[in-house]
């Protein structure tokens, strides 16, 4: 009986191992082909090889120099993005906590009526006002420059309240209480109790919200137009991918992208386990 | 007993817990429905209800500030014309000013920036703006001949301005009431005896029991602008003539009613005859796609976490991490990639033509039955180890005691899997699963970077056949600049999103219930 039950848990185990090793490859596969692509020596927008028939550095270095088309721009994106990125992360991880700290904690006339409001609002297509964001934008004379950028990241934060409400949601309000019969105020009591307590979900929101500006192409490009000194990384590799000379700058656009994923990736890695708190967190109430 | 049941052929179970499963689906499906009806019947409920609410209070709020006028002292009766009146006056100086420059600032900007743009709300613009011409004869033209160019409306910004001045105005009003109400609330205090809060204690209410107010204002101020305005501006755009040949500042447009709603479903009007077919042709496939893309990545990510986490699986951490990866991979970079690994000359397909499954000249995303798989198969790349981290979170909450009388019950892993953990997944997960179906719904990266909704159809109007609701809204934006329709089509979007959370919340009891987790 005890060894058939091993040798069918092994058998299992083994299918397991097996199954888990090629979807590994499978979700490996569109990664290792761009690190590929970067070192890539042959020109053009598509190879038909999995491997490179030569490899080479270059796709790196020149990203770096000066050409007609690039203008030595690569390096002025990646400090535009970390920039937008930083104060993205700053601005909008405050609005999260405070909103989020308000709908948990407090009580006040408005708090449902405002809950009801933003999950309302929530529904309808972000790329619906995506224009009228765009005229806002230009009365203020933000259009064309990072700094409205930083707005549109940053804006409607609050509305994302909803993860780390649910955490604070989990916090026992016994602590809130014997820290206000101690005379604490709900500001001391949000600074020097919750934020300390809430560390996963600190982390979670910085990590998302700094990571967005990375990704975001759609509304970088809106704002931007054709500004390319104020391009982010995302814009601007799209845009060396939109010219007519998609087929010289692929391997760069591969070899940009791999310099733009791999501090993302390697954050992401180191501060995993926030990030699945944060997710997992989320989900369970609904 | 237990040799009873292992002696049982393998067999039985598989046909009975398929047969359950199918039950399962049968009666969810039929609550679904049910469900449908029973919101639509809330809804309609509801709204009837804030009509009726809303006039109730309208008019005991009539009754109650007529009294405080009727009964206050001059000092409040004041109030009604000069905001802080009965605060500056009852000892709270600083309060008082507050309220004052609120009123003339608001009351300034309403009359003199906002107020133009406001009276030309009903037509949006009247005159348009004309560059520089020479005409001698003309009365304003300089010594030279040359008449200067005259700013015209701009209907775009006159709506724009209008609605943020309406704003404004509503939150002046609310300040007003408040200041109604502080007037009265300080000759009770004085006629008691006690004196008015001081604004020192007021400042360090900020900080406790009115912590809210300091906290949210930002947000608040925040969202009004780059998210309350916008959508209200669009959701007005729905009902004028704004598109590519009415733009502003070379030409108006104005108000035409419901005309947008009525060629998006009639196609009456001849340019826009492929409309009705579009859409509905858009609608079904962004269904399609909504439902597959939620439940085969829910399906794959629950198994994916199962086998991570299943006992005796080791170097868990490495798994989760390649998994982990592709979520850390800017989407924009991965599905542009994976476009051209795609591409009908890419690895992929000479890997298939080496193999001799597909003949040269196959590309995955040509064809309109073709595209739609694929795109669905890449989702899953992106999607499953997304649903992976939020199911496993979960998985491991099942309590143990479940499963451990399971087994002694003889169940198999298969049996165990459809009774208790896809039951208890689907009980706990089910308002996620509604909110990821919305949200594949306005799934925009996947389909703009890997097909950009293509291949394009001659039968739809701007539209392409992996195109879902929310590209072919940004296409009707960006390409067309059709903003009246893009807007009409954000508000069906809406509609069929609030539509579906409204089946969430009637179910889940949804943020009504919300106290009671705490």
């Amino acid at each position: 009986m005890i060894k058939s039950k091993r040798l069918g848990e092994i058998l299992s185990n083994t299918l397991i191992y097996v199954v888990l090793s090629i979807l590994s490859i499978i979700w490996l596969i569109p990664i290792v082909w761009l690190i590929l692509q970067s070192f890539r020596l042959e020109i053009g927008a598509i190879s038909t090889r999995f491997f490179p028939l030569n490899y080479t550095l270059s796709n790196y270095t020149r990203l770096f120099e000066y050409d007609t088309i690039l203008q030595g721009k690569f390096p002025v994106w990646f400090m535009n993005t970390l920039l937008v990125a930083t104060v993205t992360m700053v601005i909008s991880t405050i609005l999260v906590l405070l909103t989020s700290y308000a709908f948990s904690r407090l009580r006040f006339p408005a708090r449902m009526p405002m809950m009801k409001l933003i999950l309302v609002l929530g529904l309808f297509p972000g790329f619906m006002s995506m224009i009228a964001v765009y005229n806002i934008l230009r009365l203020m004379g933000l259009t064309g420059s990072i700094i409205g950028l930083m707005f549109i990241y940053s804006g409607g934060a609050g509305f994302g309240y909803y993860i780390s409400k649910g955490y604070f949601d989990t916090i026992s309000k016994a602590i809130d209480e014997a820290a206000m019969i101690d005379g604490a105020s709900r500001a001391q009591i949000f600074w020097h109790i919750i934020l300390p307590l809430s560390k996963p979900i600190v982390i979670y929101t910085m990590i998302t919200s700094f990571i967005g500006p990375w990704g975001d192409y759609i509304f970088a490009r809106l704002l931007l137009g054709e500004n390319i000194d104020q391009y982010t990384v995302a814009t601007g590799l799209v845009w060396i991918l939109d010219r007519a000379n998609i087929n010289e700058y692929f391997t760069r656009f591969a070899a940009g992208s791999v310099i733009v994923a791999t501090p993302i990736t390697l954050l992401f890695l180191f501060l995993q386990r926030y990030y699945v708190s944060g997710v997992t967190g989320g989900s369970v109430k609904g | 007993m237990k040799d009873e049941l292992r002696s049982e052929p393998f067999y039985i179970w598989i046909p009975q817990s398929i047969l359950d499963f199918i039950i399962q689906i049968l009666k969810v499906a039929f609550e679904f429905t049910l469900s449908i009806f029973t919101s639509l019947y809330d809804f309609l409920k509801t709204t009837g209800k804030v009509i009726v609410s809303l006039a109730k209070k309208g008019y005991e709020g009539l009754i109650k500030y007529s009294r405080i006028f009727i009964k206050g002292n001059y000092k409040t009766k004041l109030s009604f014309l000069l905001m802080g009146f009965g605060a500056y006056t009852n000892g709270q100086i600083v309060k008082g000013i507050l309220y004052q420059l609120l009123q003339v600032v608001s009351l300034g900007l309403l009359i003199f920036f906002f107020g133009p743009y406001i009276a030309k709300l009903n037509t949006l613009g009247d005159t348009l703006g004309t560059p520089v011409t020479y005409d001698p004869g003309n009365p304003n033209a300089d010594p030279f001949g040359y008449v200067p160019a005259q700013p015209g409306d701009n209907s775009m910004i006159i709506l724009l301005l209008s609605v943020g001045g309406i704003i404004l105005a509503a939150l002046l009003y609310y300040f007003y009431l408040q200041n109604l109400r502080l007037a009265e609330a300080n000759e009770m205090t004085l006629q008691v005896g006690k004196r008015p809060i001081p604004f020192k204690e007021e400042v360090k209410q900020l900080l406790n029991e009115r912590f809210h107010i300091t906290v949210l204002s930002w947000p608040v101020f925040f969202s009004f602008i780059f998210t309350v305005l916008p959508l209200v501006f669009m959701i007005l755009i729905a009902f004028t003539e704004f598109d590519r040949f009415h733009q502003p500042p070379g030409s108006l447009f104005t108000w035409v009613g419901l005309d947008n709603f009525i060629n998006m479903f009639s196609g009456q009007n001849a340019f826009y005859s492929r409309l009705p077919r579009t859409l509905w042709a858009i609608l079904q496939w962004s269904f399609v796609w909504a439902i597959f893309a939620t439940f085969l990545n829910y399906f794959f990510g629950m198994i994916l976490a199962l086998m991570i986490n299943k006992k005796g699986i080791k170097l868990k951490v490495l798994w989760r991490t390649v998994f982990v990866i592709t979520i850390a991979v800017p989407q924009f970079i991965s599905l542009l990639i994976m476009r051209n690994f795609f591409n009908e000359q890419g690895p992929f397909v000479n890997f298939l033509i080496d193999l001799g499954l597909v003949g040269p000249g196959y590309g995955p995303f040509l064809t309109k039955e073709s595209a739609r798989f694929w795109v669905i198969v890449i989702n899953l790349w992106v999607g499953v180890p997304y649903t992976m981290l939020i199911t496993s979170g979960i998985l491991m909450n099942i309590p143990a005691d479940l499963y451990e009388s399971a087994t002694i019950d003889g169940a198999g892993s298969i049996t165990k899997f459809f009774k208790i953990t896809l039951p208890y997944m689907l009980f706990v997960t089910g308002p996620y699963l509604v909110t990821a179906f919305i949200g594949n719904i306005n799934n925009f990266n996947i389909i703009y970077f890997l097909t950009g909704g293509g291949p394009s159809s001659q039968q739809l109007f701007q539209a392409g056949h992996t195109d879902l609701l929310v590209t072919w809204l940004f296409r009707l934006t960006l390409f067309d600049s059709d903003y009246k329709m893009a807007s009409t089509l954000g508000i069906l979007i809406f509609m069929i999103s609030s539509f579906f959370s409204l089946i969430i919340f009637s179910r889940t009891g949804g943020i009504k219930a919300e106290d009671s987790f705490q």
